[in-house]
């Protein structure tokens, strides 16, 4: 990515400019993307500041407050703003802190998708051959699996529990990554600065991640984004299962799960939960076909 | 330049459906010793997994002889592929039934619906995405794609139990669980019980298992139906802007003729490989939606299975569904290169 590069002092000419700067105003002019900034942003804030936001304990039942309706409902009060649970835990303070959650999973997850598979993509992209024969053999067998079942049944083996989701979410989303940055640095290692490189004596692992690396990062970024997005649904789907986080951990897919029980008696138990995952992943997902269209032009509609 | 003629592209045609066949054969080889070894390299006795906590220890041995869990693990692999190769996917843990018949009862259940829920999401897709590239920034069109984004952020879990919310509990239109309601009855054939019906002329179930089938292949089809529809709506687009095109409209021939006659036709050729990719996201899908409505098919099985961990069924189911899913990917590649032959010669 050419951002990474030292800003060049005089932008007085437009010639001048770093292509940085197009992109960002491309992105700034494109609505669905701010729209999408603007619901991670919240997303994030709510996360961070979970403790100061949250009104009441998420894990604190209380015999008193069983399935309260939200406020405009009848029999709502100030008290519990979106309603209770039937432990009587207050449905906002959890929604508050299911974010802190979520946000944690997908960085867990993505992280290592994109730790692994941007080393075994990059590999196979540069040495060819062999190797990368190997390697993406071996994603094409963890992409037979159909989407989530691979993290299912790898729970299945691991036990349930959060961590273990992340592990099994992460895992899965290998080699997409993978066959990404292979694609890009396939197609920069035909370019002049890695003929270059290698004719000043620069090491392999020298060329691949200090000079084409940051070369690759444009769809890393596009695709990084968009792995948030199914991150979230998909930690929320092990939860729904039962297989993701545990109780009393508030996490939204679980607490679907929990409101399932009531859905006549108490619709709002599973309804707002489900409006959150809709809204973090909708976010994400508007942000990365922004940043697509500003950092990738090939794919531009 | 010479025009090669038919039989140069049924010959490579030829040639590239064998080389496909033949890059099954690793893949499979693959996904067997993927699943083979999560058995093997996750602590606790195998035996025990396979036979559950509450085996003795003769039943234990036995298990361990007869698999031959005393055996290096190469040998106990080649154990393994052999029995597969066999047709023999072992017994449940929990009702002692053969792995591959409860495969084979559950599996057209999990086709019916999935088929079900891709004609709705093809239909509404492709229409959506036609009307939405030819009134290109229109209201319509992006009130759609917005919804098209709506519906790939969706949890379908979710959607699924709203939707019953509204449709069964409050409204009573439709019922709750399950694929025929209880006292009807119905002569199965396939065990797909919409075909059934119909060879039997059997049209109250018929109907039952249409009203049946309706919440569930909706819930499955949001994610399908939003990427049919926005891959239609760009490679109508791109179509649209060809000289072809502009020559059809000016020949006056009306617009509806236009793009149903003349852009439909190559505008699809992409569609074509997601609808096939979607087969997929369709048969993960299926857990989370049969696990709602309580739809017995091959994905529910599975999670049942998770639950009660009978590792027999999880190592069966996801090798069956697993291999599956890389026949139907191939039948696909061979399909989109039998459509756009450009695919098989380069």
């Amino acid at each position: 990515m050419a951002f990474l590069l030292p800003r060049k002092k005089s932008a007085k000419n437009p010639e001048d400019r770093h292509p940085f700067f197009d992109q960002l105003e491309q992105l700034w002019r494109n609505k669905t993307a701010v729209a999408g900034l603007l619901v991670i942003t919240l997303f994030v804030l709510t996360a961070i500041l979970a403790p100061f936001l949250s009104p009441h304990n998420p894990v604190e039942a209380s015999l008193y407050d069983q399935i309260k309706p939200p406020i405009w409902a009848e029999g709502g009060a100030w008290k519990n703003i979106l309603g209770t649970d039937d432990l009587g835990r207050d449905i906002l303070s959890r929604l508050v802190y299911g974010a802190r959650v979520s946000l944690l999973v997908a960085l867990a997850t993505v992280g290592i998708a994109v730790f692994f598979g941007s080393f075994l993509g990059a590999i196979s992209g540069y040495y060819k051959g062999f190797w990368d024969n190997i390697i993406m053999r071996f994603m094409d067998i963890l992409l037979a699996f159909p989407h989530i079942l691979l993290a299912i049944v790898i729970m299945a083996y691991l036990g349930p529990g959060l961590t273990n989701a992340m592990i099994a979410i992460g895992i899965m989303y290998i080699p997409r990554f993978a066959r990404i940055v292979r694609a890009s640095v396939l197609e920069e290692c035909e370019k002049d600065y890695v003929t270059a490189s290698r004719s000043v004596g620069a090491r392999d692992w020298r060329i691949i991640f200090v000079a084409i690396f940051p070369n690759c990062l444009a769809p890393l970024i596009v695709q990084t984004t968009l792995g948030f997005a199914s991150a979230i649904l998909d930690a929320a789907a092990l939860g729904f299962l039962g297989l993701g986080a545990q109780p009393p951990t508030p996490e939204w897919g679980a607490m679907i799960a929990m409101g399932r029980s009531h859905i006549l008696r108490a619709p709002w138990v599973m309804t707002f939960p489900g409006i959150a995952i809709l809204f973090a992943v909708l976010g994400f997902n508007l942000f990365g076909d922004g940043l697509r269209d500003a950092l990738d032009p090939r794919l531009r509609d | 330049m010479k025009y090669p003629g038919w039989h140069y592209y049924t010959h490579s045609m030829l040639a590239y459906i064998i080389r496909r066949l033949f890059l099954l054969i690793p893949t499979l080889l693959g996904i067997s010793i993927i699943i083979f070894l999560m058995m093997h390299i996750t602590p606790g006795d195998p035996a025990e997994l396979l036979l559950g906590e509450r085996a003795t220890e003769p039943a234990l041995e036995a298990l361990r002889e007869h698999f031959g869990l005393n055996e290096p693990l190469y040998v106990q692999y080649g154990m393994f592929l052999k029995r597969l190769v066999k047709g023999d996917l072992g017994e449940t843990i929990w009702t002692r039934q053969k792995v591959w018949v409860e495969v084979k009862q559950r599996f057209p259940a999990t086709i019916e619906l999935s088929i079900a829920a891709m004609v709705i999401s093809t239909f509404l897709g492709i229409i959506l995405g036609i009307i939405s590239a030819t009134k290109q920034y229109s209201v319509f069109d992006y009130i759609s794609m917005l919804g098209a984004l709506v519906g790939v952020s969706m949890p379908i879990f979710w959607l699924g139990l709203i939707l019953m919310l509204i449709f069964s509990l409050h409204l009573g239109w439709f019922p709750m669980s399950g694929r025929l309601s209880v006292g009807i009855d119905l002569h199965t054939i396939t065990n797909f019980y919409i075909l059934d019906a119909l060879l039997t002329k059997n049209w109250a179930a018929f109907k039952d298992a249409l009203w049946h089938i309706t919440l569930p292949a909706f819930t499955l089809s949001t994610i399908p139906m939003a990427i049919v529809a926005r891959m239609t709506r760009s490679s109508m687009l791109e179509v649209l802007r060809q000289d072809y095109i502009k020559t059809a409209k000016a020949k006056g021939l009306s617009p509806r003729v236009v793009v149903l006659k003349h852009a439909l036709r190559n505008a699809l050729i992409p569609v074509i490989t997601v609808i096939g990719l979607m087969f997929g996201i369709l048969l993960a899908g299926a857990i989370l939606t049969e696990t709602i409505f309580a739809w017995p098919g091959v994905g529910k099985w599975l999670y049942d299975a998770v639950l009660q961990r009978d590792y027999m069924v999880i190592q069966g189911g996801t090798l069956f569904v697993a291999g599956i899913f890389v026949i139907i990917n191939v039948i696909v590649d061979v399909l989109y290169a039998v459509i756009n032959p450009k695919i098989s010669v380069q």
